[in-house]
């Protein structure tokens, strides 16, 4: 049996969508305090849940593909625009200091009952048609400086996967350790 | 409704294993990874085709969304994310977390802090078509599977993200 299986009916979206919105609000992601808090560097939730979440999912797909059952060139990996995908990183980035969310947390967080994560999801509508409104003026821009289709960041700096993966679980570590002592000097409580 | 006793949320690393599992096995079913933005981009295009239908048909961006007839809802992102809302909402309950609420700044008053969630709300949503991805698209996704782009990312998300929140700091204590 080789992956990708190609499973991507509404009923796969539903499916995966539910774990991942499960998975989430359990974390405690939905919660636009302790989101936020994250970029005052009071609460390590999000960095210390995304960062294992990557090298748990990076290091089980390395480990797949050397033993032949998936392989990478069939998985959707993004390209590099470095302006466009800066910015975009960065005007979220704002958004979660100034909103609280993300959009995939305003999902989360809506259905937990918070109108502030409503709201911030018709935000995110409105965004999208601000954008459609200067598509035209910014299009040249959103594809300045392409890296080369698909690459990885092995590829970028010319190591091995194995070695991008060890630089990855040292720096989640090292993070994790350094948050630890910050947090306890200044940790603040958000009510989940 | 029936009411559930309060569970404590899991450990960031628990949490992270669990939400590392679930990318893996999406990746595995499907050959690409979960996402977000995709769902408001697409509810925007029939938005727009139902408000404007003609401003929209000739917009280059929300134009070849709605093309020949199609349906930008009918999409997977789309499903994904209403089961987002409803494996939420199911964990929510679950751990006694569901009540309607307003959450934000402290200091600030409710219509504050509506203001500021819409108006992040517009920042994410604009910069998410820019970057073709938000964080879980780009930043969590692109990051299972090593990409340049998801890393790239994620430094424009932090390092913008921590500016902006410490700058802005005193708001919220």
């Amino acid at each position: 049996m080789t992956f990708p299986l190609g499973w991507t009916t509404p009923l796969s979206g539903i499916v995966f969508g539910v774990l991942f919105g499960f998975v989430l609000q359990r974390g405690g992601l939905g919660n636009g305090c302790r989101l936020s808090a994250q970029l005052r560097l009071k609460d390590w939730t999000v960095f210390n849940v995304m960062f294992t979440a990557i090298i748990v999912a990076a290091g089980g797909l390395y480990l797949m593909q050397l033993f032949g059952l998936v392989k990478w060139s069939d998985l959707f990996v993004p390209t590099t625009f470095v302006w466009a995908t800066l910015l975009g990183g960065a005007l979220i980035g704002a958004g979660m200091a100034v909103g609280g969310y993300c959009p995939g947390t305003s999902v989360v967080g809506a259905t937990a009952g918070r109108i502030d994560g409503i709201v911030f999801f018709v935000g995110l509508v409105i965004g999208v048609v601000m954008f459609a409104g200067v598509f035209g003026n910014i299009e040249p821009f959103l594809t300045a400086a392409p890296g080369p289709q698909a690459q990885t960041v092995g590829e970028l700096l010319h190591i091995p996967d194995w070695l991008v993966l060890a630089l990855l679980v040292g720096g989640a570590v090292l993070v994790g350790w350094l948050s630890r002592r910050i947090a306890t000097s200044n940790q603040i409580s958000c009510a989940d | 409704m029936l009411l559930m006793k309060t569970r404590p949320i899991w450990k960031a690393h628990v949490a992270g294993v669990a939400l590392g599992l679930v990318l893996m096995v999406t990746f595995l079913a499907t050959g690409h990874g979960l996402g977000a933005s995709g769902a408001p981009t697409d509810l925007a295009a029939a938005a727009s085709k139902a408000i404007a239908p003609a401003a929209t048909t000739v917009n280059g961006y929300l134009g070849p969304m709605v093309a020949g007839g199609n349906n930008p809802l009918n999409s997977w992102i789309v499903w994904e994310v209403i089961g987002m809302g409803i494996g939420a909402l199911l964990a929510a309950w679950w751990s006694g977390r569901l009540r309607l609420r307003v959450e934000g700044p402290p200091r600030a008053r409710t219509l504050g802090r509506l203001a500021l969630a819409l108006g992040g709300g517009i920042l994410s949503g604009f910069g998410a078509r820019v970057s073709a991805g938000c964080t879980s698209g780009l930043g969590l996704s692109g990051g299972a599977v090593l990409a340049t782009a998801g890393f790239v990312f994620l430094i424009g998300f932090f390092l913008t993200g921590i500016i902006v929140g410490m700058a802005t700091r005193r708001l919220w204590q």
